[in-house]
């Protein structure tokens, strides 16, 4: 058969690509110091940076498309490319500092061996004839249903197909927003994980922002400060459709106790809504807090809840993360919302990557959950390094404890400003709280993954900048 | 125990998993339910089926439930079934071993994808058309960048598909509310704007006779039909979406299938940057249909109405509702791109096109008219005048052969079937004979 116009690119191969980079051997996470000198990470991967948001110079020809008004409400970029830009921009102009990255919650520790060679293996499965698989159930493997929820949801009522495997939670959220639909009202934590108040806006769920409170009109900003225990005032919550809840809270590091989390299932049913809840975090916890929604009776009617592999196995960049949509969950119509799930995860989806699943199931082998816990510790570590930094240089310090987030007070200051000081003064990239919402001024978030090394190195810094 | 000659070596999750049996799921109305208060999303209302490759997974199960016995072949679901290259899958188990390392560990990756990924992609398929590297945006497969695409576009814009067409553009458009109400007679939606593709019309639309829509989903080679558009088609189509101001999604996922001198891409058509984006897949081209992996091309010269690049809004949507391709699989789709796994997943290619030969050959043998199959592994045969379902059971049934009807792909496909090659090359000529014999 002859070729047509397909050109190789011949010096794409192992040797010279740094992406397919040989492995040397194994090292694993110990705490030896790191150097922190080591060249950048971004070996020819580059996290996004965002792009300029003002139209280019008007070419010959548009369209008659009009532009989707509900991307015109975005303000800006989404939050951690622009932080990504920034911390590149910052590279270009100190070409020689040694900057430490503790802004995006980007893992860094290599993944246990044990994880990898199943993932190997899978890959090599697929050069023969007995190992070869095509498409996957778009729910996900069987085996890793049953696995998830033997280790997650043991005795709290949810089966194995109320789980639906995924490439993440991110993506995750967007699917239960298409599911929901434009017409639903939606709560959000205030600060939040930006994921939530994104897709409600491109989903057409809000109305304009309104920059003198610098929020979006039609969505409710529960306020979660230190004063209110980073739990919201229930009894002045309006109702909505939708509340969006993240335990342990990305970027506060709270945990919900077993009594604000009774309350807030409470709060759900007597308003007939429905929690979408985060427990990506769950494996951080240190405190006796619940792990799952479900562990609160009655929250199976009321609750969808959404994890991922990204924080726990280091699988940032394999993909693998999964949600519960128990069937007692319903519309008001008494349809159950799984239905419409499933039906979005067959039509908008086609499954998590088969090898990213053995990955996922090999995580949740005993050996597996032992070193994806040993893993934990060890950034769970740098969150205490980093919280006895700030507390013994007298900031007001929040989280750590059951979350690899620290949030660090900044009282009357712009977060945007803090950062930009931050990283002037000491090369260390953070994450400005207002990127949160506007319940996040004030603050900054400090992420604790990293290498001990560059964790010690910009605790060192940070001594130096405010003492 | 199932005794099976189907053409996955192992059992798919898809034919036993229980979430693809709606059945199982009742409405209970006991009276303890406890119904919140939000409203059903009306356009899921809308859908009144499952989507279609799982209702046929359905069938597949049912019928091997009622004849444990059965040796079934399955031609349904286009779903590869052979291996994919030494040279591709050691470089992704390399690069799986490599995250234990400190060396090789990787984070998030860009949402856009692997930079090096995204200009090989750029100069495999698009050296000659000028598209470049920051234009190509690597998914986790076409369907899922269809989605994308649909989040972008949002709900008030209009939309036409082929008739037949992959049903993920018409089942996408419905769940953003582009689409109407369906008109359960006509089987149409009412805001969709169906262009018919037949032999009658060989297999390309008449323009003179489609109203314009906002965005024109249109793919070559078709996916079900097998027609590959040729290049004065294509130059009709940039056209008319250049006088309407619309834009075409052009879905290329089966290019490489591509025999004679059709245009791969869109982008070969003179000014077709400024009306269209262009998806495809390594799915059918690598094997990838479990690995999961895809692009999308948004070319910067694309606006608005208002003049905005569509591409700012593109990586937009990437950046908050994706979070990238997985990285494993993004080394094998490198590797696939490399002069030694590009000859390799060639050959796959061709092997599954000479089963599509082998199925022509078959049917033309008993003349029954068949169409593509030369340009695409799927082959589309028309049965005059009687109703795809029956025929599919009717196959079925007597040939255990599992197909897809014809009107799964949308009103146009009634009496037609496509049946795909893919599959171990015993099963296709099993197939072959089987349908000899129930047919001559």
């Amino acid at each position: 058969m002859p070729l047509h116009q397909f050109h190789f690119n011949a010096s794409i191969s192992s040797s010279s690509s740094p992406f397919l980079a040989p492995p040397s051997a194994f090292n694993s996470f110990s705490s030896r110091h790191q150097n922190f000198s080591l060249p950048p990470r971004d070996l020819g991967i580059c996290r996004c940076v965002a792009t300029p948001q003002e139209a280019k110079t008007p070419t010959a020809y548009k369209t008659n498309v009009s532009r989707n008004a509900n991307m015109g409400k975005l303000q800006a970029g989404y939050l951690f490319p622009e932080v990504a830009r920034r911390r590149n921009a910052h590279k270009e102009k100190y070409p020689d500092a040694q900057v430490i990255s503790l802004g995006i919650g980007d893992t860094t520790e290599p993944i246990p061996d044990v994880i990898t060679s199943s993932m190997s293996k899978k890959c090599q499965a697929l050069s023969t004839l007995e190992g070869y698989s095509g498409y996957g159930a778009e729910q996900g493997e069987k085996s890793l249903r049953a696995a998830i929820r033997s280790t997650f949801y043991a005795d709290l009522g949810i089966d194995d197909d109320d789980i639906f495997v995924s490439d993440g939670a991110k993506c995750d959220i967007s699917r239960l927003q298409v599911v929901f639909g434009s017409n639903v009202t939606m709560a959000v934590q205030d600060p939040s994980y930006p994921a939530y108040v994104d897709s409600s806006v491109i989903m057409g769920q809000t109305g304009q922002f309104q920059t003198d409170v610098e929020k979006y009109a039609n969505i409710e900003y529960m306020n979660c400060t230190p004063e209110n225990g980073f739990f919201p005032d229930l009894s002045k919550s309006p109702r909505t459709d939708i509340i969006f809840f993240c335990s342990p809270n990305n970027p506060t590091g709270a945990a919900a106790t077993r009594e604000q989390l009774t309350r807030l299932v409470q709060f759900a049913k007597d308003n007939g809504s429905i929690i979408v809840y985060d427990s990506a975090y769950a494996l951080y916890m240190s405190d006796d807090n619940p792990r799952s929604i479900f562990e609160i009776p009655g929250a199976r009617e009321v609750a969808i809840e959404t994890s991922s592999f990204s924080k726990y196995a280091g699988f940032t960049g394999v993909r693998l993360g999964w949600t519960v949509v128990p069937k007692e969950l319903l519309f008001s119509d008494g349809f159950p919302v799984a239905r419409d799930f499933n039906r979005v995860v067959c039509t908008c989806f086609n499954g998590a990557s088969t090898v990213a699943q053995a990955g996922g199931l090999a995580c949740l082998s005993p050996e597996g959950l032992k070193a994806m816990h040993e893993v934990i510790g060890f950034y769970k570590g740098n969150t205490e390094i980093i919280m006895d930094t700030f507390n013994s240089l007298g900031f007001k310090v929040y989280g750590g404890r059951n979350a690899p987030y620290v949030w660090v007070h900044f009282p009357g200051r712009s977060s945007w400003d803090v950062f930009a000081e931050i990283l002037e003064k000491t090369h260390v990239v953070t994450t400005p709280g207002s990127g949160f919402g506007p319940g996040g001024e004030g603050f900054v978030r400090v992420s604790a993954f990293g290498h001990r090394g560059n964790v010690l190195e910009a605790c060192k810094r940070f001594r130096q900048l405010y003492k | 125990m199932y005794k099976l000659l189907i053409c996955n070596s192992t059992l798919s999750d898809k034919l036993f998993d229980p979430g693809c049996l709606h059945t199982s799921f009742g409405i209970r109305k006991e009276k303890k339910d406890h119904y919140t208060n939000v409203p059903r999303n009306a356009n899921l209302e809308k859908l009144p089926k499952g989507y279609l490759f799982p209702e046929i997974s359905l069938r597949q199960h049912q019928h091997l439930e009622q004849h444990p016995d059965a040796s079934l072949i399955s031609l349904g679901i286009g779903d590869t079934t052979e291996p994919v290259p030494d040279i591709v899958t050691s470089r992704m188990a390399d690069f799986a071993s490599g995250l234990s390392t400190l060396e090789g560990y990787r984070g998030y990756g860009a949402e856009q994808g692997n930079k090096e990924l995204r200009k090989a992609i750029a100069e495999t398929f698009y050296k000659d058309v000028n598209v470049k590297d920051s234009e190509v945006f690597v998914s986790d497969g076409a369907q899922c960048d269809i989605a994308r695409l649909q989040l972008l576009l949002g709900s008030r814009v209009t939309a036409s598909v082929q008739d037949p067409s992959f049903p993920g553009y018409i089942d996408t458009s419905v769940i953003i509310g582009q689409a109407g109400d369906l008109d359960h007679e006509t089987g149409r939606y009412h805001r969709l704007e169906y262009m018919k593709c037949g032999p009658e019309n060989k297999f390309f639309p008449d323009l003179r006779r489609t109203s314009s829509t906002d965005v024109i989903f249109f793919c070559s080679p078709n996916n079900p039909t097998g027609h590959a558009a040729t290049r004065q088609q294509l130059e009709q189509l940039v056209k008319f979406a250049k006088d309407n101001g619309s834009i075409i999604v052009f879905d290329s996922a089966y290019a490489t299938y591509i025999s004679d001198d059709s245009p791969r891409s869109i982008f070969e058509i003179p000014g077709a940057k400024e009306v269209a984006v262009e998806i495809s897949s390594f799915s059918k081209f690598a094997g990838f249909t479990g690995v999961r992996l895809g692009w999308t091309v948004v070319p910067s010269e694309l606006c608005f109405s208002n003049g905005f690049p569509v591409i700012h809004d593109f990586n937009r949507v990437v950046c908050t509702c994706f979070n990238g391709a997985s990285n494993i699989a993004q080394a094998g789709g490198l590797a696939c791109l490399s002069s030694e796994g590009f000859e390799g997943v060639r050959t796959r290619v061709n092997y599954y096109k000479e089963n599509a030969e082998i199925l022509l050959d078959a049917l033309a043998s008993l003349n029954i008219k068949a169409y593509g199959g030369q340009n695409a592994p799927y082959v589309w045969v028309h049965f005059p005048g009687m109703n795809s379902w029956e025929v599919f059971d009717m196959i079925l049934e007597k040939a255990n052969i599992i197909t897809v009807p014809g009107c799964g792909f949308g009103p146009g496909g009634e009496e037609f079937l496509r049946i795909s090659a893919f599959g171990h090359r015993e099963s296709i000529l099993e197939a072959a004979r089987r349908l000899k014999a129930l047919f001559s």
